[in-house]
Order: C-alpha cells, then structure tokens, then sequence
C-alpha cells in the first residue's frame, strides 16, 4: 500500500516538472533562453576545446576583461555594448596576435596589461555616463533569461561561420595549431589562419558574455572541454562532447534557477563543475578498472 | 635529335646532381644578434650532409634558413625548380613538442600531406599511404593513440613518418639521437640510406661519432660554415674549421667511415 502510494507521488511530481517545462516553454523569453543555450553550447564547444587543445586559456581571459572597456565606452556614447565590446574584443585579440609573432613583449605580460587596460577604460567610462547603469550587472554575470531576439540571430550566424569553417578547415587547423613551424615551413598561410581563429574566438567571447557574463564566459569556454578531454584525445570528437556537456548543463543551469530563484550564468558554471566532478570520478573508476583487468590477464 | 644523353656514360653521380636550396652569402639571427656570418652552402638532390658544431654555434639557425622559417638578415636563400609547399621535410626536437595536444598518431603522420592537398580532407589514397609509412616506421598499432600516450622514440617514428609521407626533395633531421634507442637506431640509419636514394638528408647532430659513419658530407657550423666535402674528417681539420667539439678518436687519426660499433647489439634481432 504504501509503496503504491510513494510511487504514485513520484509519478506525479515528474508529470507534474515536465508539464511545468512545457508550460515554461508558452514564455518567449525562456524559448530565447533555451535556444540561446544551445549556441552558446555549440560555439563554445567548438571554439573552446581549440582554446584548451592551443592553451589559450589565458589569453581568452584578456580578451574577455578587454571587451569590457568597449561595453564602457558604447554606454557612454549611447550606442550597443555588445557593438563596442565585439570591436574591443576583436582589436586586442589582434593586438596579442601580434604582439606575440612580431615584438619581443612577453606574451602573457603582454595579456596581463590588454586585461587590466580594458577593465580600467570600462569602468571610468561607465563612471562618467550620466546616470544609473541598469544592465551594467548583466554584462558582468550573464543573464540568459533576458536574451533577445538580435541576440539570437548574431550567435546564430556566427555558429554557422564557426561550423563553416571548422568543418571546411579542420586538418588545416589542427595541423597548424599542432605545429606551428612545420605548416610555415610546409608554405602554409599560418598568419591567416591564426588571425582568422583568434577573431572567432573573441566574437565568440562577446556573443557568449549576454549567456553568462564577462566573469563567467571563460569556465564556459574551459570545464566543458576539459570534461570532454577526460574521455578523448581527439580534437574533433572534444568539440563534439563539450557541446554535448554544454548543452545538458546549461539546460538544466537555466531550470534549476528558474525554479530557485538564483542567477542563471552562476547556476550553469556550478552544473558544469558538477558535471565535470563525476566525470572525473567515472573516469578515475574506468582507468583502475582498466587497471585490474591487466593485472588479472 | 641532340637527346641522345653522352653525359649519362660518364660515371661521376656529381654531374647529374641538380642543385634543391642554394645558400648565397647569407647571415642570419635574432634581433640584433648575427648567429651566422657570410655562410654559403648549396644542397644537391643526393647529398647525404652531416651538420655538426658546438652548442649555440647556430646550427639550429641554419636549419631555420633552409626551411625559410628565418629570412637571411643579408644574402639570399634560393630554391631551385620545385613545389616549394613540399620542398621539405623536417623531424623537429621532440623535446619542444607539446605531449598533452589531443592529435593521434595517424593525424600526425597524415598531417605532412596537409601542404599538397591544399587544405582539403584526406581521401583513401592519403590514408593508405600513411598506413604504409607507419607500417615503415613500426608504429601502426599505435595510430589511433595520442601522442601524450606514446613514448618519445615512438613520437619521432611519428614525426619522421610525417616528414616522408609527402617525399619531399630535403628531409632535415634535428638531433635525431635524443630519444632512438640502440634497435631503432640502427633502422633509422638503414631507412635513410634507402631514402637518400630519392632525396637529399641533412642531419643535425652533436653525436659526429655516429654520423660521420653514415653521411657523405660534413658541415661544420660555429658562426660561420665549412664545407667538408668528404665523411672522414680529422681533430687538426676540426681545429683548423674553428669547429671546436671533440671526436671520440683522439689525436690526427681519421675519424671514418663504417658503424662498427653498432653491429655488435644486434645478435638477438
């Protein structure tokens, strides 16, 4: 009787969760956030584990803190923050990019100054516009539930060129990023190809900074692809698992502080962590089971 | 018809070399430092070059030149006749190798045909020809392993076997002897001898016991370089090339030509 009646309760309590997704699904904004998800899942995937296969992890992060200071100025100036922070964004990226192959400045000094500068434009900017900054909070943490439509179309077609020129140029790119010197030897148009992915990753930062925020882009961009590597050693197969990981975390980011009434970019980074928690431990247990059946052979 | 060839009779193979990189008075560096002084040096498409000298003498810059990874500060490097995207092939140090990057053996290996194909996929065709070669190398059970699984010896067979796939005119060898082990070794030195046939080898090495024994020329590179047009060459010739590094024969013997010392690890093969 009582088993009957617990099982009945558990019946109930998950129609009654996946009538309240589809009923969440009547609002545009969380249909806008759910698709924004899924981008943000597939450009992140793919340009993140480039990130994390070149180790470019820290200069994603002065690319990120840059684009701050083009959000500061386009407030300033009363014109589209993702706008100034996509031009920011580009130029220091560029700016590295070169810094790096031509001067004798230290790459990751180099980085250091771009990041702190950028901040620095941002805030002093953001100081002398009259008035309150309403969004200003949702530059920095990421708000997902109120992604808008121009939102949408720029992360979509930025996920077709990624798609594009991934799929078209992927032994290209994992030849040069593999081997930097040898494609130059080989006559292979290194500069270009650097260039071009350097610009995609920063339009891929600024276009994910209304997902999660300027703060948080950066683990979007690093725990699903770390998670990924956990299982593969295959660069085509990490962009496929990270967007993959990407897609169930920020999925169920959105839900759970949709119902707990807690940010959203936070919410999803913390899934991701978890995500990558228990990959770990399953991937520890399949090692020292590999292990064992070695030994046992 | 003037095409009846007289020149094949005569027996000399020097004739019918034709000249692949030719070096012109060139200097090379870094910045405000000249590594490499006035240098001239012209490869021929079956020279067999041995590049040997002290540590920071610049035979790494040398390399850099050839391969145009570093433009002459003076001087030109010329390529003669020939696709210069397949001009090349280079086995880098493995040691500069980042081992955690997620490319499998078979990436790597395919990845030499990379430059031909012009940025498109491999066909079947590509992917036979790299089973060949890894099968050359002793590898193919390693192919689908990345490189952070494989063992530094293995890596070179790996790097090797993409320096050759696309049968480049020049292979260029790093310090081939840092991670090769004694059976391997032996392999290498045969595998080359079989390439040479089909293109010019440079090998860069502070190991000259070994390859003295194999090469048929001698480069000798501190700052500047000697042409040793020969693979016996003694202590007073080093000393007299400003080349100061120690052969293991002492004295004014001639340092030459065959492996003796390697034969005898081989009993059990």
């Amino acid at each position: 009787m009582f088993h009957t009646q617990c099982l009945e309760n558990i019946i109930t309590t998950i129609i009654n969760m996946t009538e309240s997704i589809f009923h969440l699904f009547e609002y545009e904004f969380f249909r806008n956030a759910v698709f924004a998800a899924l981008l943000a899942s597939l450009t992140c995937g793919v340009i993140g584990s480039y990130i994390v296969a070149k180790r470019m992890v820290f200069i994603s992060g002065g690319i990120t803190h840059a684009s701050f200071g083009g959000i500061g100025i386009a407030y300033y100036l009363g014109l589209n923050p993702i706008l100034g922070a996509a031009v920011f964004s580009i130029l220091s990226a560029l700016g590295i990019e070169y810094v790096s192959g031509k001067t004798n400045v230290r790459e990751d000094s180099a980085i250091g100054i771009l990041w702190s500068l950028g901040m620095a434009v941002g805030i002093i900017f953001v100081f002398m516009t009259p008035g309150y900054a309403p969004n200003l909070m949702s530059y920095l943490f990421g708000s997902i539930l109120t992604v808008g439509k121009i939102d949408l179309w720029l992360m979509t077609a930025l996920s077709a060129v990624i798609l594009v020129f991934f799929v078209r140029f992927y032994h290209s790119i994992l030849f040069i990023a593999f081997d930097e010197e040898y494609a130059r030897s080989h006559r292979v148009s290194v500069n270009l190809f650097k260039y071009v992915l350097i610009s995609l990753v920063a339009l891929t930062i600024v276009l994910n900074i209304r997902v999660v925020g300027i703060i948080l882009v950066i683990s979007f961009l690093t725990i699903p692809q770390s998670t990924a590597n956990l299982f593969t050693n295959n660069l085509k197969r990490m962009m496929i698992y990270a967007t993959i990981i990407g897609v169930i975390g920020s999925l169920s980011g959105i839900y759970i502080s949709y119902y707990m009434n807690i940010p959203s970019g936070a919410t999803i980074i913390f899934v991701f962590v978890i995500i990558f928690g228990i990959a770990k431990a399953i991937q520890t247990g399949m090692v020292e089971w590999g292990i064992r059946k070695q030994i046992r052979q | 018809m003037p095409g009846k060839l007289p020149v094949l009779h005569i027996k000399s193979y020097r004739l019918l070399m034709t000249e692949i990189v030719e070096i012109k008075n060139a200097s090379a560096g870094y910045n405000a430092d000249v590594v490499l002084r006035n240098i001239s040096l012209s490869i021929h498409d079956s020279d067999y070059i041995g590049v040997i000298g002290p540590n920071g003498g610049g035979k790494t810059t040398l390399v850099k030149l050839i391969m145009g990874l570093l433009p002459p500060m003076q001087g030109e490097v010329i390529y003669h006749n020939g696709d210069k995207r397949n001009m090349i092939g280079y086995l880098p140090q493995v040691s500069k190798t980042d081992r955690s990057f997620p490319i499998t053996v078979n990436e790597v290996v395919l990845s030499g045909l990379m430059s031909i194909k012009g940025g498109a996929g491999y066909n079947r065709k590509d992917k036979e020809r790299a089973l060949e070669i890894m099968e050359l190398m002793g590898i193919t059970a390693l192919r689908k392993k990345s490189i952070g699984e494989i063992s530094g010896g293995q890596m070179q067979r790996a790097f090797l076997g993409r320096a050759i796939i696309s049968e480049p005119r020049l292979l260029i060898l790093d310090e081939p002897n840092t991670f090769v082990d004694n059976k391997f070794e032996h392999d290498l030195y045969e595998l080359l001898r079989q390439l040479n046939h089909k293109m010019a080898i440079m090998i860069v090495s502070h190991d000259v016991g070994t390859i003295t024994s194999y090469v048929k020329t001698i480069a000798c590179v501190n700052r500047n370089l000697h042409y040793h047009p020969s693979n016996i060459i003694t202590q007073s010739q080093l000393t007299a090339y400003n080349c100061p590094i120690q052969l293991i024969t002492h004295g004014d013997v001639p340092h030459t030509v065959l492996g003796e010392h390697h034969h005898h690890d081989h009993k059990h093969d």
